[in-house]
C-alpha cells in the first residue's frame, strides 16, 4: 500500500472520502456514484442537513462550524477515512485541496490524495518558487520581486524598480485573498499592510510578492492533466478576465478572440509547465494577458477548479472521473490528438452579495429557491436548496450556473435566458448584476479583461431606476390577491371546523359574503389607499374594488384596469394577471414586507412599508452608532472612548465571509463606548460603536454648555 | 388536517339527482318597451342615489377634511377600512341619516358612521364619529343612528367598536339630545347593558371625548388611546378655567399618557391611527369569540340572472304590477325556491329559498292582501319560527283588501293574525321595502315598528299612512260631504286646491330619502345589492341565538 503513486502502481479505489462541503462535494458524489463508487462525506455542526450529506453514502461530523475546526482538521479528516475505510481523499478545492502537509500527511496514512504530490504542491504554492521553475524551464513569466527580504523599506525600492501600478500578493495566497494594488508609491505602506494583514489571517504567513501589474489584463488559463506514467494534456483555455474584488464572476472556455495558433501554443506552454513539475492529476495554469495575446505565466493551481465544468462542456469530458482514474494509476483517458474542442460555454457564479453595495458577501436563508431545468446543456451546480441556509462561517457561493451551445453567441443567449429562470428570494444576489454584465453589448463582444466591471460600472450596476407602473400594478394585486387567500384560511380556521367539520359540515359560516375580500361598500366603490416601496421611493396605488371583481389602479395620473388570479405550478406560485389588457404571469412570491416578481422581462423587487408601529429599533439602526455589516469577528480596534473622530476615519477591521471589512465613521464626532473587543463575534447589524449624542439632543446640551462650546 | 379542511370547504348536500329544484324566474324580455322605459327610470333613481351617497361619502367640507388630515388624523371612512380585514365588505347603515333634515344645515351621514364588517375574522358594529362634521358633535339624528346602532348590535350579539372622535352633544340642540330616554344617556346606559350580556365594548380614543363623551371609553370592556390626539376628560380646559381658575393644557387633563399611565381610564396607548387601529384588531382577536350557527349551509350559488334585471321588472312606476318571484329569482342561491302554498292566497308568495347558503324564508307581495293571503302568511311564519328559519320580507304593499265583502269575511281579524305572528316572531327579520308600504300593509310586512333585524329600502318606494292620491280623495270626500251638509258644492278648482298641498307632502314624507334621513329605515339600497345586503344582514343576525318563539293570541 505504500507504493500507490509508483508509475507501475494500480489500485482499485471502492470508497472516496471528499474532504470538502458545498455544490463541489455534490459534484464529486455524482461522478463518484456513476463510477460505481462509495462516497463519504464529512460535515461540520452547521452543514448537518446540508444537500452533500444528504447525498453522500456515509457522512461523518467533524466538529463545529468554523472550517478551522472541521473542514481544515487534517486530523479529523484522517480519521474519518479510516474509519470509513476509504481508500482516497478528494479535496476538492478550496480548504485542504493546495496543502501540502494535508497531502504529505494522506501520503504516510497510507492514503490516496486526489492531487498531484505534496512537493508540487509546495513548490506551485510558492510564487516565487513557481515563478523560478517556470522561468527555467522556459515559460515566459512577468516581472517582479519574490525575494527573502520582505522589510517595509526592501519591498518599496523593490516597487519603486518594477514600476506602479504593481501589486502586492501574499507567497501562498490564491483567489484575491491577501491581494492588494498599490498605484502610487503613497499607497504602497497602506496597500502592503492591509496585504500582510489578510494573509497572516488566511494563510499564516504574511510573506508578500510584488508583480508588475498589467493594465487591463486578461486573465486566462489553461486545464491541464497528468498522470502518473509521465504524460500530460491540456484541454484549452479557460478566459475567467471578468472579476469583483479579484474574485472570479463569470468564465468561459474557449477564450473569445484567442485564435488557435495562440491556442496551440497557450496549451504547449501549460504541458511544459506541468512537465516541468511532473504534474500528476488535475491542474490549472494561470496566465496574464496582454492586449496583444502576449501570455506570462502566473501561478499553476495543484487544483480542480471551481471553473472546470467550461472545459468540461466543450470537450465533452468529467473531469472529476479522470482526477480519480489518474488517482488509482491509470493513464489518461485521452491523448492530446483525442482532445477536441466543441462549441463555446459560460458558467456564471450566482453568490449571495449585494453587486449595489460593493459586492458584499451576505448569508441567510434561500426562502425561495427556483432554478432552470437542468439538461444536457444546461448544468446547474450546487449544493443547497430552497430552505438551506447560506452560512456566514463558508464562502457565499450559492450555485454554477453552466451553459453550452454550438457557438459563442448561441452560448451567450442561453446563458442570458437560463438566468432569467435562476430565482432566489431571502437574500442578496448577483443574479439581475449578471444578467446585466451578460447583456453588455462589450461583454457580447468579447472584450473582457480584468478591469471589466470597474470599467463599465456605471452601465453594471445602473443606479436602481423606477419601477414601471404596470408593474407595481402587479404587485400591488398579488398583495391583494394574496390577502384573500389568507382570508380563506382564516374564515375556515376561525368557523370551529376543527371540531365540527367531520361530523357537521355545514354548520361552517364559510360562505358568508363577509368573508370575500370584495371589498364592497354601499353605493360607492371602495378605494384603498396601497403605498410600496419602489427603491428609496414610496409609491401610492389608489385601488379601486370593481363589482365584477377587477380593480382600477391609479398610480399619480394614470389609471389601470387590472385582474388576475394566483395560480400554483409545482413549488411556485404566479400570478396569472392583466394590466390594461396585457396578460402576463410572472412568479410572485411575497415575503414578509418585500414582493418579488419575476419574468423574462426582468425581476422586480417592490417593498411593502412597514406600519411604523411594527418596525422594531434594531433594523433602524440606534442613532449614532455604526453597525456590523454582517456576523463576523472583530479584528482591530482603533478606538477607544472618548476619542474624536472625523467622517471616514476608520475604526474597526472587522473579518466576515473570509473578508476584511473596515469600519468606518460615520460623521464627525466623539466616541462614547465601543460595543465589541478585539476577537469577539458580532452578529449582522449589531451596534459596533457608540457615539456621544450631540447638538441633537438638547437636554444634554443644556445640561452640559461647557460641552457644547467644546464642539464648536 | 389538511384533507379534512378540503373536505369541509365543498359540502354538497343536494346531492341527488331527484331532489333537484326546478329554477324560479324567467328570461325577462330586456327588448320590451316596458322593460326599457323601466330599466331606464329605475336606472336614474339608482344613479341619484350612487351620487348622493358619493357626496356623503366625502363627509364634512373640504376645509374640514384637510384640517384633519393635517393633524395626522386618518379620516373616519379609512380608519373604518383599517380596521376591517382587508377587503372585507361593510355593510354600512343609515348613509342618508340627516339628509336635508336640519334647514340649512348639512350632517352629512348624521356626522357618524355606523355599520357592520369583519375584524380579526369576528363580525362587529363599527361606531365612528366624523370630525370633519360639525367637530364630531352629536345632533338629534346623531344620537339616534348611534343608538340604533347599538341596538343592532344587541339584538344580533355583535362586538361593538366605538372609534370616537366627537366633541359631545350639539350644545345648541342640547333639548334635543340630553334629557329624553332615548337620547345621549341611552348610548352609556347601552354599552353597560351588552357588556353585562358578554357583548364586547371596545372604544378607540381618536380625538375628543368630552363630557358625557368620557364615558364611552371609561364604560368599555376595553379602552385604546392616540398619544398627542386622543383626550379624555369631564370638563375640558375652559369649563376647568370657569369652574375652578385652574389653567391646564387638554394633554395634561386627559391625553393618552395621563391616561395610561395614571388615570387607568385607557388601556393601550397607540402611536398613530394606524396603531390603535391595529390594537383594536388585536383586541378583537382576543375576544375568544366564535359565531356558532344554528343553520344549516349550503355552498352559495350566483341566481341564474342578472341582478340588475330587477331594474326593468320594477320600474319606479308603483301602480305597474310585477311578479315578486321574478325579483326573488334574481335574489337567491341558484334561483331556487321552494314555494309553499302556491296556489292559495296568491296575492302573497312564500318560500323557503337559501342567500349565500343560508335558509331564508321569504314572503313577498304580489298584490293586496286577503283573508287568504294573510292567514297563508301566518302559517309560513310559524313554520319558519319553528324551522328557526330567518325570514325575509319583501314589502310592495298598498294594504290590506277593505270592503263590505272582506271586512263581513273577517279580513281584520286574520289581518291581525298575521300581525300578531310578525310581531311575536323571534326569528332573524330582515325586510326590504320594494315599492309601496302603506298602512296595515306596513305591519304586516314587517315594517320598522315590528322590529325586523334590519329594514331598507329600494330607492324607488315610498312609506306612507296611505298613497297621496288616496289621502287627497279621502279629504276631498270629507270636504265634499261637510260642504253639502251646509247645502254647497265643492267646485273642482276648490277640490285641485284642497289635494294639491296634500298631494305634495305624501309625496315629500314618503320619500325614502325622506325616511332614512330621520332612521325610519337602516338604509337606502341599490335593488341590484340587494341579494349581497341581505347576505350580509343575515351572516350578521345569526350571530345571536335563535330563540324559541311563542305566539301571542290569534283570534279565530
Amino acid at each position: 500500500r505504500t507504493v500507490k503513486y509508483s508509475s507501475t502502481g494500480r489500485s482499485n479505489i471502492t470508497k472516496v472520502l471528499i474532504a470538502n462541503r458545498g455544490e463541489i462535494a455534490c459534484r464529486v458524489i455524482r461522478t463518484a456514484r456513476k463510477m460505481g463508487m462509495q462516497s463519504v462525506a464529512v460535515y461540520s455542526e452547521a452543514d448537518w442537513n446540508s444537500m452533500h450529506v444528504e447525498m453522500a453514502d456515509e457522512a461523518y461530523s467533524i466538529g463545529p462550524a468554523a472550517s478551522q475546526q472541521s473542514y481544515l482538521s487534517m486530523e479529523k479528516i484522517i480519521q474519518v477515512a479510516k474509519v470509513s475505510a476509504s481508500q482516497a481523499i478528494h479535496p476538492g478545492y478550496g480548504f485542504l485541496s493546495e496543502n501540502t502537509e494535508f497531502a504529505e500527511l494522506c501520503k504516510q496514512e497510507g492514503l490516496i490524495f486526489i492531487g498531484p504530490p505534496s512537493s508540487v504542491i509546495r513548490d506551485m504554492g510558492i510564487k516565487s518558487t513557481s515563478k523560478a521553475i517556470m522561468s527555467a524551464a522556459g515559460v515566459p513569466i512577468i516581472e517582479g520581486y519574490h525575494g527573502e527580504d520582505q522589510s517595509d523599506q526592501y519591498l518599496k525600492e523593490q516597487a519603486g524598480r518594477i514600476g506602479y501600478p504593481i501589486m502586492i500578493k501574499a507567497v501562498r495566497g490564491g483567489g484575491g485573498k491577501g491581494m492588494r494594488i498599490a498605484k502610487s508609491e503613497e499607497e504602497f505602506q497602506e496597500q502592503l499592510e492591509s496585504a500582510r494583514r489578510e494573509a497572516r489571517k488566511s494563510f499564516s504567513d504574511d510573506a508578500v510578492l510584488l508583480e508588475k501589474f498589467v493594465h487591463t489584463p486578461r486573465h486566462v488559463e489553461v486545464q491541464v492533466f497528468g498522470d502518473q506514467h509521465g504524460n500530460a494534456v491540456y484541454l484549452f483555455e479557460r478566459d475567467c478576465s471578468v472579476q469583483r474584488r479579484h474574485q472570479k464572476i463569470i468564465e468561459e472556455a474557449p477564450g473569445p478572440g484567442i485564435d488557435p495558433e495562440i491556442r496551440r501554443k497557450l496549451g504547449e506552454a501549460a504541458v511544459k509547465a506541468a512537465k516541468a513539475v511532473n504534474y500528476v492529476g488535475a491542474g490549472t495554469v494561470e496566465f496574464i494577458m496582454d492586449s496583444n495575446h502576449n501570455f506570462f505565466f502566473m501561478e499553476m493551481n495543484t487544483r480542480l477548479q471551481v471553473e472546470h465544468p467550461v472545459t468540461e462542456m466543450i470537450t465533452g469530458t468529467d473531469l472529476v472521473e479522470w482526477q480519480l482514474r489518474i488517482a488509482a494509476g491509470e493513464k489518461l483517458p485521452l491523448s492530446q490528438e483525442e482532445i477536441r474542442l466543441k462549441g463555446h460555454a459560460f458558467e456564471a457564479r450566482i453568490y449571495a452579495e449585494d453587486p449595489q453595495n460593493n459586492f458584499m458577501p451576505g448569508a441567510g436563508p434561500l426562502v425561495h429557491l427556483s432554478t432552470p431545468l437542468p439538461g444536457p446543456s444546461v448544468r446547474i451546480e450546487t449544493g443547497v436548496r430552497q430552505g438551506d441556509e447560506v452560512s456566514v462561517h463558508y464562502d457565499p457561493m450559492i450555485a454554477k450556473l453552466v451553459v453550452w451551445a454550438a457557438d459563442r453567441q448561441a452560448a451567450l443567449k442561453k446563458l442570458q435566458y437560463s438566468l432569467h429562470q435562476y430565482n432566489i428570494t431571502g437574500l442578496n444576489t448577483n443574479i439581475d448584476f449578471l444578467l446585466s454584465l451578460s447583456r453588455h453589448p462589450e461583454f457580447e463582444a468579447g472584450n473582457v479583461h480584468t478591469d471589466f466591471i470597474p470599467q463599465h460600472s456605471h452601465d453594471l450596476l445602473p443606479p436602481p431606476s423606477a419601477t414601471a407602473k404596470e408593474v407595481l400594478c402587479q404587485a400591488a394585486l398579488g398583495l391583494l390577491l394574496q390577502e384573500k387567500v389568507m382570508t380563506n384560511a382564516f374564515r375556515l380556521q376561525t368557523e370551529g371546523v376543527f371540531q365540527n367539520c367531520t361530523s357537521l359540515p355545514h354548520l361552517i359560516d364559510q360562505f358568508s359574503p363577509f368573508a370575500s375580500s370584495s371589498g364592497r361598500r354601499l353605493n360607492f366603490s371602495h378605494t384603498r389607499n396601497v403605498t410600496l416601496q419602489d427603491g428609496k421611493n414610496k409609491v401610492a396605488v389608489a385601488v379601486k374594488y370593481n363589482r365584477d371583481g377587477s380593480y382600477s389602479m391609479q398610480i399619480e395620473d394614470k389609471t389601470f384596469e387590472v385582474l388576475g388570479d394566483l395560480c400554483n405550478e409545482g413549488d411556485c406560485t404566479y400570478l396569472k394577471c392583466s394590466v390594461n389588457g396585457v396578460v402576463s404571469k410572472p412568479k410572485l412570491i411575497i415575503l414578509e414586507n418585500i414582493i418579488y416578481l419575476f419574468s423574462m422581462g426582468g425581476s422586480a423587487q417592490i417593498g411593502i412599508p412597514m406600519p411604523k408601529y411594527l418596525s422594531s429599533a434594531s433594523t433602524e439602526g440606534i442613532q449614532g452608532s455604526t453597525l456590523a455589516p454582517m456576523t463576523g469577528t472583530i479584528e482591530k480596534v482603533f478606538v477607544k472612548a472618548g476619542d474624536r473622530v472625523k467622517t471616514g476615519d476608520t475604526l474597526m477591521v472587522m473579518i466576515a465571509m473570509k473578508m476584511e471589512h473596515t469600519i468606518k465613521s460615520p460623521k464627525d464626532g466623539t466616541i462614547k463606548k465601543v460595543l465589541f473587543k478585539e476577537g469577539s463575534q458580532a452578529s449582522r447589524h449589531a451596534a459596533l460603536i457608540e457615539f456621544v449624542e450631540e447638538k441633537s439632543d438638547e437636554a444634554e446640551s443644556k445640561l452640559n454648555p461647557g460641552r457644547r462650546s467644546d464642539d464648536k | 388536517r389538511a384533507l379534512l379542511l378540503g373536505r369541509a370547504a365543498a359540502p354538497r348536500l343536494r346531492s341527488y339527482h331527484g331532489d333537484a329544484v326546478a329554477a324560479l324566474g324567467s328570461h325577462v324580455d330586456t327588448g320590451s318597451e316596458l322593460y326599457q322605459e323601466n330599466y331606464e327610470r329605475m336606472k336614474a333613481l339608482v344613479t341619484e342615489l350612487h351620487e348622493r351617497a358619493e357626496r356623503i361619502r366625502l363627509g364634512g367640507s373640504e376645509k374640514a377634511r384637510k384640517l384633519h388630515t393635517s393633524r395626522g388624523k386618518l379620516l373616519p371612512r379609512e380608519r373604518i377600512d383599517r380596521l376591517l380585514d382587508p377587503g372585507s365588505p361593510f355593510l354600512e347603515f343609515s348613509q342618508f341619516a340627516g339628509y336635508q333634515l336640519y334647514p340649512n344645515e348639512e350632517v352629512p351621514a348624521g356626522g357618524i358612521i355606523t355599520g357592520i364588517g369583519r375584524v380579526s375574522g369576528v363580525e362587529c358594529v363599527i361606531v365612528a364619529n366624523d370630525a370633519t362634521v360639525k367637530g364630531g358633535t352629536y345632533y338629534p339624528v346623531t344620537v339616534k343612528k348611534h343608538l340604533r346602532a347599538q341596538e343592532i348590535a344587541l339584538e344580533n350579539r355583535l362586538p361593538c367598536l366605538y372609534l370616537v372622535d366627537s366633541g359631545g352633544a350639539n350644545l345648541p340642540r342640547q333639548a334635543e339630545v340630553f334629557p329624553d330616554r332615548d337620547h345621549f344617556g341611552r348610548s352609556f346606559y347601552n354599552q353597560a347593558i351588552m357588556s353585562s350580556r358578554n357583548i364586547s365594548q371596545i372604544a378607540v380614543v381618536m380625538g375628543s371625548c368630552t363630557a358625557g363623551g368620557a364615558y364611552v371609553p371609561a364604560m368599555a370592556d376595553e379602552s385604546i388611546i392616540v398619544a398627542k390626539q386622543g383626550t379624555i376628560f369631564l370638563g375640558g380646559p375652559p369649563l376647568v378655567k370657569a369652574a375652578t381658575g385652574e389653567e391646564v393644557s387638554a394633554e395634561d387633563l386627559g391625553g393618552a399618557d395621563l391616561h395610561c399611565r395614571k388615570s387607568g381610564v385607557t388601556d393601550h396607548y397607540a402611536l398613530d391611527d394606524s396603531h390603535a387601529l391595529h390594537l383594536a384588531r388585536k383586541a378583537v382577536r382576543s375576544l375568544n369569540y366564535r359565531k356558532k350557527l344554528e343553520v344549516t349551509v349550503e355552498p352559495s350559488e350566483e341566481p341564474l340572472f342578472p341582478l340588475d334585471e330587477v331594474y326593468g321588472i320594477v320600474g319606479d312606476n308603483l301602480k305597474r304590477n310585477f311578479d315578486i318571484r321574478e325579483v326573488i329569482a334574481r335574489i337567491v342561491d341558484g334561483s331556487r325556491f321552494d314555494e309553499f302554498k302556491a296556489l292559495y292566497g296568491d296575492t302573497l308568495v312564500t318560500g323557503f329559498a337559501r342567500i349565500f347558503g343560508y335558509p331564508v324564508g321569504i314572503i313577498g307581495n304580489n298584490g293586496v292582501l286577503f283573508s287568504e293571503s294573510a292567514k297563508k302568511g301566518t302559517h309560513f311564519i310559524q313554520l319558519c319560527c319553528q324551522r328557526k328559519i330567518p325570514l325575509v320580507f319583501l314589502q310592495n304593499i298598498t294594504g290590506f283588501m277593505v270592503g263590505k265583502e272582506y271586512e263581513v269575511g273577517g279580513i281584520a281579524k286574520d289581518g291581525a293574525k298575521m300581525v300578531t305572528a310578525v310581531a311575536c316572531a323571534n326569528v332573524p327579520k330582515i325586510t326590504v321595502i320594494i315599492g309601496g308600504s302603506y298602512g296595515a300593509g306596513n305591519f304586516g310586512m314587517c315594517g320598522r315598528a315590528y322590529s325586523p333585524r334590519f329594514l331598507y329600502m329600494w330607492p324607488n318606494a315610498r312609506i306612507s299612512v296611505m298613497g297621496g292620491e288616496q289621502a287627497a280623495h279621502v279629504l276631498a270626500i270629507v270636504a265634499r260631504d261637510q260642504k253639502a251638509r251646509e247645502g254647497k258644492e265643492l267646485s273642482s278648482e276648490e277640490e285641485a286646491a284642497l289635494k294639491e298641498p296634500i298631494l305634495r307632502r305624501f309625496e315629500e314624507e314618503g320619500s325614502p330619502y325622506y325616511s332614512s334621513a330621520r332612521l325610519w329605515d337602516d338604509g337606502i339600497i341599490d335593488p341590484a345589492d340587494t341579494r349581497l345586503v341581505l347576505g350580509l344582514s343575515i351572516s350578521a343576525t345569526l350571530n345571536a341565538p335563535i330563540e324559541k318563539t311563542s305566539f301571542g293570541l290569534f283570534r279565530m
